[in-house]
């Protein structure tokens, strides 16, 4: 490959990059200010002890909540220690890291509304059947 | 084509403008706070940004490396197990938020990528090597083993379900 080549590749994704600027920014301060406004207990107080309310409520919280991976699972495993049934912490984590409610408008913005819907509704059903699955097959090991 | 390309990136413009026009408002009622969210926002910016360089080297290899003939051969309509490897895969070892590889993924998918594969990626995200100490710590290695099979086989269920029951192209 020459230097001009290298040089025009280049800047074709800066310019590709550039035009994705302004909705990554949006994504960023939306999340800034998700963190702090919604308080650390918060998942601690909102589980009500249901079989069958807790993990939608899991999936539901998990599904707004943003924030790096690694949170949602120790989160995930205090709520356990502090009785949150398994199904619910599951589904809690699982919607955390593949449902984004913050997201949704600049997933949409780039790869179309029914894309972004569709992917984020399949995620949340796959928590929960994935929490139920995971549940089930553990009481068998 | 150049309208819709227009209206989307006006779209982008409008979603930054919303959100600024979200902390004036905060900053009016509570200006702490505002700040506060600012502060998290300038600190979250430092810590993506090596995230931001790595997406740029990966668009760029992939405009100096991979034509639409080679990403429609690996990841396109007739990639078959190929395919779902790379998606799977490359999920699993992408790093940082998952909104900072739209224009990635955006790009392949104007190359030819399948809509089931991209779903698949995304999925794919939720399994985390670097994380698997701190799951097995909480859970134990039964639980992560269980729950990082289902992970995979749904990534794979729900790109399936995306071109069969929503019918989005398979192009």
């Amino acid at each position: 490959m020459t230097l001009l080549r290298i040089k025009e590749n280049f800047i074709k994704t800066l310019k590709s990059f550039k035009q994705i600027i302004p909705m990554i920014l949006g994504v960023i301060m939306l999340v800034a200010l998700f963190i702090t406004v919604v308080p650390k207990d918060f998942y601690n107080v909102i589980f009500v002890g249901n079989k069958i309310i807790d993990p939608l409520l899991g999936a539901t919280l998990g599904s707004v909540a943003i924030g790096q991976p690694v949170t949602s699972y120790i989160i995930g495993g205090e709520l356990l220690n502090h009785g949150v049934s398994l199904i619910a912490v599951i589904a809690f984590i699982l919607s955390w890291v593949t449902v984004g409610v913050f997201q949704l408008p600049a997933e949409a913005l780039v790869f179309g509304k029914k894309f972004a819907m569709t992917r984020n509704l399949l995620s949340f059903v796959s928590a929960l059947a994935i929490a139920v699955l995971t549940t089930l097959t553990l009481s068998f090991l | 084509m150049n309208k819709d390309f227009s209206k989307k990136n006006n779209g982008k413009l409008i979603f930054l403008l919303l959100v600024i026009a979200l902390y004036l408002i905060l900053a009016l009622v509570n200006f702490p706070l505002a700040k506060q969210s600012f502060l998290a926002f300038l600190q979250l910016l430092k810590q993506i940004f090596p995230i931001f360089a790595l997406v740029v080297f990966f668009m760029f290899l992939s405009n100096s490396f991979f034509n639409a003939k080679k990403i429609t051969r690996s990841l396109g309509k007739n990639a078959g197990i190929k395919g779902w490897l790379i998606s799977i895969i490359g999920g699993i070892l992408s790093t940082g938020p998952s909104y900072m590889w739209y224009p990635f993924l955006s790009e392949l998918k104007e190359h030819g990528m399948r809509d089931a594969f991209v779903v698949t990626f995304f999925y794919n995200r939720a399994v985390k090597i670097s994380i698997l100490p701190m799951m097995i710590y909480y859970f134990g290695p039964t639980f992560v083993v269980v729950l990082t099979f289902y992970m995979i086989l749904f990534s794979i269920i729900n790109g399936i379900l995306m071109e069969k029951f929503f019918k989005i192209s398979p192009e």
